[in-house]
């Protein structure tokens, strides 16, 4: 994902954008943010064009501040956080702001990855100035409004909670200014607060989607209903890829409310599909479906056999990632100073709460579609594209999601098309796809299974002389639009981040990486590639200092290089508070602490736990977390998503958390099978300390998660003796 | 079909469904009452969880056919109930949603466990929310909750 990033903020630089503002019917302000060059994955630059006039900002007569949030909600907080930086800027009433989640439109694409998504964690880091400069226009246009009326200059005039103040003590509301308002020309440039004039950035705020989801009435994806609506599931080949030889739906067709049975293509081989009035009829339905698969031609993927494979390819080098120094010395340094460590990293799948979903109604020359959706234009492109469509002639809202994790960024946009397919034959009726869990586990788009093979050389300082890594997990985006972005050199960034580019200083550093080909699809899971690679690198440093007969904080900060200054200063941070919270006593018999330290999305984290073993698994009593993001926009929702964040890691480490397959068919099948953490998997408590930072701020949705695991199976290796390189935890 | 009788948050309702219709179903598609969520339908996730006679329950796995006269509560009527309205309240004030999706199903865990253990340790924490999953692990949270909730009911 860094690589888009990059490429997409020179993408940015060549971009110029500009408001305007047009009076809406009901009164009140409406402003529109434009880009006049798009620049999308897909269609590159193209002639400026006129968008259809959407609003991030909207003044009702009532005082009500409605500001819409160009991305997705699904528990990041972002539906709160950036209506919160817009507001500052604005000087609104807090207390009268609501927010929306804006629909697939041109203007509402991330303003450095040029698509409208969540990903990278780069909600806050990519929108903050853009909605703090929305905010101060906003607010010169009220104060112009107030001046005119008052007639007196603009530097007269102040502004607080939604009201402009004048000079001779005149007052008013920003709700009446609103029209006036609307007719001011937008300035071109505004001055932004200074940080210490902040009103809203940095406070802890509470969500403004709380109590909606505490009394059942927020709306999900899911819960969409629609005048006339069906429901739909599709049959899904036992093994990626197989295609429908025969079908047998005579009983199917015999449970009441059932509509309509056809086959219809995926993105790869095909399936079969049932349309129903409701769920049940329509699950009961596939369940009596009989049919005959084709499965021939396909690869049939069994674990047993990716591990082998994987393990052999490990022992030779792959496409090279980084080199530095020389990549034979590990060679020279004798057997006794070396460690050659093999990892294994399973699948997984992202699971989120809410079972995939999307509503599509096709109207032949238009369609409208209502999708929990984190890669907006990617997948309007495929409903419209499935429906002989114009991206824009699909009306897309963006739905809440019941979490995603990377699972509703698909490239392919799988699902979207699947519910396309099915609606193009029920024209001008609604249909609501419906992915069951089982669906989700069985259905592919994991976290893709890793084989880590690394050679350590320690030097007479007790620090690592050479390093030699082999990173083998098929590529998350070769053939696809990301390929060239993301793949270097034969390496897929994603497969090495996190450890290519470690910030620890290794004078003789190789890194190289094989991508096998495999029937199975894939996709990124929240952190991505940091998921194991954190876990090898956080680990493999562990054993290194314990070796050195060394405190763990102490060796990373010997370790690491003199400008990875997040990563110091969280390491100061931990240090600080761990010396807080052990004052005076020591963990009890049978506890451990262990610690672990990445830095990801360019934010640093430093996690320490205190481990015990229960039941034959690690039972967590405590975390302490210290967290460099910059800026903390929302440090409620930053904490939040930390002690959130952690328990999404420990999914890489319990028991049951890995998706397998065995002769092409994947052998869980929902969570009886595959089993996320629960509340007793967890820490006890999490403690999250934040560095202040006036710097920019940096991603807080995805550093959490690569910590955890290293930081307990540290903890277990002061308890057991042993080193952990297997996930799952199987046993310990 | 069948036409059943359902009694939800005291209000008398009729239905037309499938004997083997899951009560969650019944509730989201025919009541229209999409606050009790789908998660897995194999009561192994607690997305669905209502209370039936006071009983916490998985509707995803109890058929329409086996509800009998047995009252049901729902994250929509909890509220009315003074330990509900403390629960829901609690989780509020501690800011516990992120996605919000399973949070109905563990604010009817968290009121039933709080009716029958006011005060609950978090060994009774652990065993009477030990089945309601949350993707977001927002469990740290949901602990402290129920111990501010706990307070509240004193």
């Amino acid at each position: 994902m860094r690589a888009a990033m990059k490429l997409q903020k020179d993408l940015h630089l060549d971009r110029r954008s500009f408001l305007r503002v047009s009076s809406v019917a009901a009164g009140g302000l409406l402003v529109a943010l434009y880009f006049d060059l798009p620049a999308t994955l897909s269609q590159g630059n193209q002639p400026p064009k006129i968008y259809p006039p959407d609003a991030f900002v909207h003044i009702r007569p009532d005082g009500k501040i409605m500001i819409t949030v160009n991305r997705l909600e699904f528990g990041q907080g972002v539906h709160t956080a950036l209506p919160m930086v817009l507001a500052d800027e604005m000087d609104a009433d807090w207390s009268q702001v609501i927010a929306e989640l804006a629909p697939a439109a041109e203007v509402y694409k991330d303003p450095v990855f040029g698509i409208q998504m969540v990903g990278g964690s780069g909600s806050i880091a990519h929108s903050f100035q853009q909605y703090r400069e929305l905010g101060a226009k906003v607010r010169a246009m009220l104060i112009a409004a107030a001046a005119d009326r008052w007639r007196v200059t603009p530097e007269q005039c102040r502004t607080e909670a939604s009201i402009v103040h004048g000079p001779n003590n005149q007052a008013a509301k920003y709700a009446d200014l609103a029209n006036d308002a609307a007719r001011k020309p937008v300035p071109e440039k505004v001055t932004l607060k200074n940080p210490s004039e902040f009103r809203i950035i940095g406070k802890a705020v509470p969500r403004l989607d709380s109590r909606s989801k505490c009394d059942g009435s927020q709306k999900f994806g899911l819960d969409l209903d629609l005048p006339g609506m069906k429901i739909a599931v599709v049959a899904h080949p036992p093994v990626f890829g197989g295609k429908v030889k025969s079908v047998n739906d005579t009983e199917a067709r015999k449970v009441e409310g059932v509509r309509d049975v056809f086959e219809i293509p995926l993105v790869k081989g095909s399936g079969v599909a049932v349309v129903a009035d409701k769920f049940w009829p329509a699950k009961q339905a596939r369940d009596l479906l009989k049919i005959d698969w084709d499965l021939s031609g396909i690869e049939h993927p069994d674990s047993a056999q990716l591990w082998t494979k994987y393990h052999e390819l490990a022992r030779t080098r792959g496409n090279v990632a980084v080199t530095r120094g020389d990549e034979k010395l590990i060679d020279q340094i004798a057997a006794p100073n070396r460690i050659v460590a093999e990892f294994e990293f399973p699948y997984l799948a992202h699971a989120p709460m809410e079972p995939l979903n999307t509503t599509v109604r096709f109207d032949g020359d238009a369609a409208e579609a209502w999708v929990p959706s984190q890669f907006q234009t990617m997948d309007q492109m495929a409903i419209g594209e499935v429906l002989g469509l114009k991206p824009e002639q699909v009306t897309f809202h963006t739905e809440f999601a019941g979490g995603g994790f990377g699972r509703r960024a698909t490239i392919d946009a799988h699902v979207p098309r699947e519910a396309a397919l099915i609606a193009k034959r029920l024209r001008g009726t609604p249909v609501k796809l419906i992915w069951t869990r089982e669906d989700d586990v069985r259905g592919g788009y994991y976290r893709p299974m890793h084989a880590h093979r690394v050679e350590v050389g320690i030097g007479p300082d007790g620090m690592p002389a050479a390093w030699r890594h082999v990173v083998v997990g098929q590529s998350l985006v070769a053939g696809t639009p990301f390929e060239g972005m993301l793949i270097k050199n034969g390496v897929d960034e994603t497969a090495v981040e996190g450890t290519s580019d470690t910030s620890y200083v290794i004078p003789n550093f190789h890194v190289s990486a094989h991508h096998p080909v495999v029937n199975v699809p894939v996709l990124w899971w929240r952190s991505v590639g940091h998921t194991h690679n954190a876990f090898v690198m956080e680990t493999l440093i562990d054993e290194l200092a314990t070796r050195a007969k060394m405190g763990a904080i102490a060796y990373r900060r010997k370790l690491l290089k003199p400008e990875a200054k997040k990563l110091r200063a969280v390491l100061d941070l931990l240090d600080e508070k761990s010396a807080i919270y052990w004052r005076n006593r020591l963990p009890p018999q049978g506890h451990a602490i262990g610690m672990a330290c990445h830095e990801s999305f360019e934010t640093a984290v430093a996690c320490e736990v205190e481990v015990s073993i229960e039941n034959k698994r690690p039972r967590i009593h405590h975390a302490t977390v210290a967290v460099h993001c910059g800026m903390a926009v929302n440090p409620l929702t930053i904490e939040s998503q930390f002690q959130g964040g952690l328990g999404f890691g420990l999914t890489q480490l319990v028991g049951q958390g890995a998706i397998t397959l065995k002769d092409g068919r994947v052998e869980q099948r929902n969570f009886d099978g595959y089993t996320p953490p629960y509340i007793a998997d967890v820490p006890v408590n999490v403690d999250v300390y934040i560095v202040p930072s006036t710097e920019a701020p940096t991603g807080c949705g995805e550093p959490p998660v690569p910590v955890i695991a290293p930081a307990v199976v540290n903890a277990l290796a002061k308890l057991t003796g042993k080193r952990y390189r297997s996930l799952p935890l199987v046993s310990i | 079909m069948a036409t059943y009788q359902l009694t939800v948050n005291g209000q008398r309702k009729q239905v037309n469904v499938d004997p083997s219709t899951p009560l969650l179903w019944v509730l989201r598609e025919d009541l229209k009452m999409t606050g009790t969520k789908y998660g897995c339908g194999i009561s192994a996730c607690g997305a669905c969880t209502v209370h039936l006679n006071g009983v916490a329950t998985r509707s995803c796995v109890v058929p329409v056919s086996l509800v009998g006269d047995r009252p049901i509560v729902t994250i929509e009527g909890v509220g009315n109930d003074p330990v509900g309205r403390v629960v829901q309240n609690a989780w509020v004030a501690k800011d516990v949603v992120q996605c919000g999706y399973c949070q109905s199903g563990q604010i009817m865990s968290a009121v039933a466990l709080l009716r029958a253990t006011p005060k609950p340790t978090d060994e009774n924490i652990e065993e009477s929310m030990g089945g309601n999953l949350c993707r977001c692990a927002t469990y740290v949270r949901i602990r402290e909750a129920i111990k501010n909730a706990s307070q509240k009911l004193k």
